[in-house]
Parts: structure tokens; C-alpha cells; sequence
């Protein structure tokens, strides 16, 4: 569930739980080593997490009926 | 009993720090005003430009030409459709480009290629109205402006009522501060207050069916200061135009995907050009058949033709140029997502639609005159949160620095009151304390059920394409009865005790949206009535209200300002 937290690059800032708009995380976290995301479902894909983590530790899932729907465009006549 | 914090004073309560209030409190903060931002979120990143922007409607007389010039342009701006009060528009045009050019003073690189450009949401022949900007660090650059210039900002305390005085003048705000394991009440004695928290994203619901926050516009806007607003005496205006059966086009099911920062062309699935505009991408115009005829995708869908944007034969330049604007407009998950996948510019074309929900928050908003205030003595409201203004970044940062300067003009007058004292802080507290005490099982209902439940409500009895007299009284008495029910809402912890809150402020917006659509009695545009079938032109020029006035919800309608 979006986002992740890569715990291997984690320093444990906590950056991405103060900054999320939406609290995706649960703002409570004092105290602990990684981030939790509490509430996956309430993510907004907006990728604020992502770029205010100083470790690179964290990306973004897009969940599954939020997937975009693409084809192959039509072959160009050359 | 919920805790209260040591009372705090200001001149200035701002609710909501996004792009219109982080510019309101700049400014009002250059003018002397003592200033508080109320923020739900971080204003490092929330609002609906957290992540950025590309596009940033403005008025530059060198480029555009006259007055006249540029207001032809805008009657095909898609957030100036259906009109706007006159007034409110010079008041913009005059003010935006030196908001342009303040950003520039705060870092944010208004004009990243050299020029002024003005690429995207236009069409060949026809010079674009909105300046093409890199936005990914605006709110962590005008949130550092605003701090630079002594403003407080209260992160995570949302504001959650007005406190106005026994002669309706506004004295304060209540805010819950969600930053301790429990919410606590922190009461601001304010001389003035401005409202920027945009519209009610969450009445309108999500394209893709229970992932409600997969939206548009920021899902945390979910309509609180506009009932407060209401609560608090403000007129509002224009919510019959709320959850419109054909809402904004865009990435189908990706709902924060983006639309106009796209190079490419409308195509069906063999590539042909759908629109009139362009039939080659070009990252000068974007394709502008979406802004103008967004019903296009509705009717190519219903004779058995899905829509795509077709970038694929656009050059080199075309493609980088796109991912430079979609990053800037805070779509580096999208590009990622796409990335992920698979995806190939070159080789692949995305499906677009025009969704129901998901949408901007169009049409909910508080009655503004053109300086920004409302009719509640003290009170301004700003960006989307003014239902009569236009949707977007532009609008929002001028109307920001309009609001907090004509607040500034206004507190030279008044004195601080002892706000905490007044009767709504003690009803609030109470109701507080009420959801704090619920009980905490399967015995009451949790916040995801209500908003559901108000979702459902508004898509089948307002945003069906269909309404009547006969739809609005049941749709009505459900949303009456779906009230009482999110008096019961439970929470663990303080984020969901926010989410009960927002809750119950969706479901009294809803109701407010549906009553005054109820008033308007005839057939126009999206407003299609079962039962008053044709356009009434005693509705011409006109725009609907709604107020509470003794107590009682008063619909009616006004004259839009010429």
C-alpha cells in the first residue's frame, strides 16, 4: 500500500509523517524507528513524502483501481 | 472534557495555508498585521499545489494587450465558464501579475526558460493565458517567505469554527490542535479572519469506486470552514453547481493525473484527432479541446469509442518538455507510476474521460465582493473557498494578497475581544467532547461509512443528470437522517477524530447544495430539471445563494456584478 518505506535507506526522520497533507501516516510516531503507514488507503499519490525524505527512502504505489489505462498507439505510416 | 490551550491573539486567522493563504499572510504580514496561519496539514505541502503547479493564469499587458483583450480570452478560460462577476475579475487581472512577480522575489521560478511562456491550455492562433512555471518547491518557498516575515503557523490546527461577536462581527476562530496523542481546542482572538481552505472534495467522491481520496484537488479540503462559514451567518453562493454530472477530464481512473500539462492530441484508438485544435502534438498548445468541450469524452464513449491522449508522435522536445511540466505539477508519482508500468510515451496512449467525482470542489464556496470580503463583517475568503471565484493557482495566490490587504485596511478599526467567552466555543467544546465520548465499537458507525454514505446520496439524487423537486426531497430526508447518525461517528485517536468532523461538515455542505439546487427551477447547462424542463430567463445573469437568517436556511438569488 502506498507509500513505502524502504527500511534499509530509513534514517527514521519522520519527515514524511509531519509532512503528509492528508496524514496518511498517523501523526503519532514519537519514539519510533520507521514510519508506519496507518492509513494506505488514504493516500493521495501527491508525492510529497517522496521528495521531502532525505534518504531516498521512500516511493510511491499506485493502487490498483487508481492504475491508468493505456494501449499501444496506432503504428505511424512512414 | 477535550483540553483548551492557552487562548493565542492575532490580527489576521488565516484557515488553511495553502497558496492563497500562505500569499494572504505574506502580504498581510508586509502591511504590519500580526498573523496566524491555521493549517490542517504542513504548509510545506498541502493544499492543492503541495506538490506543485504548472500553470498560473495571469494577466501581463505587454503580452496580452488591453483589458478588453484579455477578457475575451478569458470567457473560454474553463474556470471562468458560466461567468463571473466583473468586478472580480478586473480585480484579478490588475492584481496578478505582480503576485507573478512577488514569487519570483520568494525563489519560485516564474520564468524557468528565459521568457515569459505561455504554453498549454490554448490553441494555435490564440495567445495562452496561463504562464508556464516550475512549482514543485512553491510551498516550501512561501512557506519560508511567510516565516521570514514573522508569521505564525499552527501546523496541524485546522480551523473548525468563527467565533463572531453579538453584533455578527467576526472575534476569533476555534482551531483543534491534532499535534499531542489527543485533540486539544485552541481558541485564536482574531480582529479579522480569512477563509482559504478551498471547497468540499469529499461530497463529490472518487472515479474509482472506495478509493476515496484518489482525487484531483486535495482530499483533506473537505468543506469544514464553509460550513463554518455558513454556521457564522456568510452568504454562500453557487452550490447548485456542486458534483455536476460531467466533471473535470483527465487521466481516467488516475484521478490526480493531470489534463492540460499533457503534449498530445485527443485521439480515438486508430489515431485519429478527435478535436479540432491540433492533429500533431505540440508542447506550445497542449490539446485545448478537453478545456472547451469537456463532453467530448461522454459522447465518443457512448458510440463504443474510448479516448486517448496520443502523444506518440511528438518530438524529442514535445515528450522532455511534458515531463518537466507533469513533475512541476506535482505529478512525480504519476510519471513514476507510468515508469513502472511500462509505459512509453512513444509507444503507448493513456485512456482520458471526463469523471464524475474526483473533481475540483467547483461551486461550494462563501459569497465574496471583489475585495475579498463576504457578508460578515470581518470575515474574507480567498481561492476556491470564494464560490463565486475561479479554480487555480493564479486565482487563488491574487486573491490571497487582495483579501489579506483590504483585512489589513479593515483591523486599523477594531480592537482584539475576548472571543473565548462567546456561546459557539462552548458549543463546540460540547459537540467535541461528544464525539470523543461515542463508544468505541462496531456499535456506532466509523467515518469511511459516512462519507460513503454521503457520496452515494449526492451522485444518485445531484449528480445524476437528472434532478427534481420529487429527487431533492428524498435525497434530502436521507442526507437529514445520514446527520443524525454521524452525531454517533466514533474515534480512536485524533485522526479520526478529524475525519468525524469532516464528516459531519460534508454532510451539512451537501445539504445546503441540494437546497439551493432544489431553488433553482428551470433546466440549464448540467442543471437539468425533470420537472421545469426549460431555461427560464428571469435566471439570466443571476447567481443562487444561500444563507441562514434567524436561524433559518434562506435560498434566493443575486445579480452577478457587471
Amino acid at each position: 500500500m502506498p507509500p513505502i518505506i524502504n527500511k534499509n535507506k530509513c534514517n527514521g526522520c519522520m519527515n514524511c509523517v509531519t509532512i503528509c497533507p492528508v496524514d496518511a501516516f498517523g501523526h503519532q510516531q514519537k519514539g519510533a524507528a520507521y514510519p508506519v503507514v496507518n492509513y494506505p488507503d488514504e493516500c493521495w499519490h501527491c508525492n510529497s513524502c517522496v521528495l521531502e525524505c532525505p534518504a531516498k527512502a521512500c516511493t510511491i504505489r499506485v493502487p490498483l483501481p487508481a492504475m491508468m489505462v493505456f494501449v499501444d498507439a496506432p503504428k505511424k505510416e512512414s | 472534557m477535550i483540553a483548551q490551550k492557552k487562548v493565542m491573539e492575532c490580527d489576521l486567522l488565516i484557515a488553511g495555508g495553502g497558496a492563497g493563504g500562505m500569499q494572504a499572510a505574506i502580504d498581510a504580514a508586509d502591511a504590519g498585521l500580526k498573523v496566524i496561519v491555521a493549517e490542517k496539514a504542513n504548509t510545506r505541502r498541502s493544499g492543492n499545489g503541495a506538490t506543485g503547479n504548472d500553470h498560473f493564469m495571469v494577466y501581463i499587458p505587454e503580452i496580452h494587450g488591453s483589458e478588453q483583450d484579455y477578457l475575451k480570452l478569458l470567457v473560454y478560460a474553463q474556470e471562468a465558464k458560466g461567468g463571473k462577476d466583473m468586478d472580480y475579475l478586473l480585480a484579478f487581472m490588475r492584481n496578478s501579475f505582480d503576485v507573478v512577480k512577488a514569487w519570483e522575489s520568494y525563489g519560485i521560478p516564474m520564468r524557468p526558460h528565459g521568457d515569459w511562456e505561455f504554453t498549454g491550455h490554448c490553441r494555435p492562433g490564440v495567445q495562452g493565458m496561463y504562464l508556464k512555471y516550475e512549482g514543485l518547491n512553491q510551498k516550501p518557498l512561501l512557506t519560508k517567505a511567510a516565516l521570514k516575515r514573522g508569521v505564525t503557523i499552527l501546523n496541524r490546527c485546522p480551523l473548525t469554527e468563527i467565533i463572531t461577536n453579538e453584533k455578527n462581527e467576526v472575534c476569533g476562530g476555534v482551531c483543534i490542535d491534532l499535534n499531542r496523542e489527543v485533540p486539544e481546542v485552541q481558541i485564536i482572538r482574531a480582529k479579522s479572519l480569512l477563509i482559504a481552505t478551498a471547497g468540499s472534495m469529499m461530497m463529490n467522491g472518487s472515479s474509482s469506486m472506495g478509493w476515496m481520496f484518489n482525487m484531483i484537488g486535495c482530499p483533506a479540503s473537505t468543506g469544514v470552514s464553509t460550513a463554518a462559514a455558513y454556521r457564522a451567518g456568510a452568504r454562500l453562493v453557487c452550490l447548485d453547481g456542486a458534483v455536476a454530472p460531467i466533471g473535470v477530464s483527465g487521466c481516467k481512473f488516475f484521478n490526480r493525473g493531470g489534463k492540460a500539462t499533457w503534449v498530445g492530441v485527443y485521439t480515438d484508438m486508430d489515431g485519429n484527432p478527435l478535436g479540432p485544435f491540433v492533429d500533431k502534438p505540440d508542447y506550445r498548445y497542449g490539446d485545448f479541446t478537453a478545456d472547451i468541450f469537456p463532453q467530448m469524452f461522454n459522447m465518443n464513449f457512448e458510440k463504443g469509442n474510448p479516448v486517448f491522449m496520443n502523444c506518440s508522435e511528438g518530438t524529442d522536445y514535445d515528450i522532455e518538455y511534458m515531463k518537466w511540466a507533469l513533475l512541476h505539477e506535482g505529478n512525480g508519482a504519476t510519471l513514476q507510476h507510468l515508469e513502472d508500468e511500462g509505459f512509453d510515451f512513444r509507444k503507448h496512449m493513456v485512456e482520458f474521460n471526463a469523471k464524475k467525482g474526483g473533481g475540483g470542489g467547483k461551486g461550494v464556496g462563501i459569497d465574496t465582493y471583489a475585495n475579498g470580503e463576504t457578508t460578515v463583517k470581518g470575515l474574507y475568503a480567498a481561492g476556491v473557498s470564494m464560490g463565486n471565484g475561479m479554480v487555480g493557482i493564479g486565482p487563488a495566490a491574487t486573491t490571497g494578497r487582495i483579501a489579506a490587504l483590504s483585512a489589513a485596511e479593515y483591523c486599523k478599526t477594531r480592537e482584539l475581544e475576548a472571543a473565548e467567552e462567546m456561546e459557539t466555543v462552548a458549543v463546540s467544546m460540547e459537540y467535541y467532547d461528544k464525539i470523543l465520548s461515542n463508544e468505541v465499537s462496531t456499535a456506532t458507525p466509523s467515518w469511511q461509512e459516512a462519507i460513503i454514505a454521503i457520496q452515494q446520496t449526492m451522485w444518485d439524487y445531484l449528480g445524476s443528470g437528472v434532478r427534481s423537486e420529487k429527487l431533492f426531497q428524498v435525497g434530502i430526508g436521507h442526507l437529514d437522517r445520514l446527520e443524525k447518525k454521524i452525531e454517533m461517528l466514533h474515534c480512536e485517536n485524533n485522526h479520526e477524530f478529524l475525519r468525524c468532523l469532516e464528516a459531519m461538515n460534508t454532510v451539512q455542505v451537501a445539504k445546503l447544495c441540494m437546497e439551493s439546487s432544489r431553488s433553482r427551477k428551470e433546466t440549464r447547462g448540467a442543471h437539468k430539471r425533470a420537472d421545469f424542463p426549460f431555461t427560464d430567463p428571469s435566471y439570466d445573469g443571476k447567481l443562487m445563494t444561500i444563507q441562514k437568517i434567524d436561524g433559518e436556511l434562506v435560498t434566493g438569488m443575486r445579480d452577478m456584478r457587471k
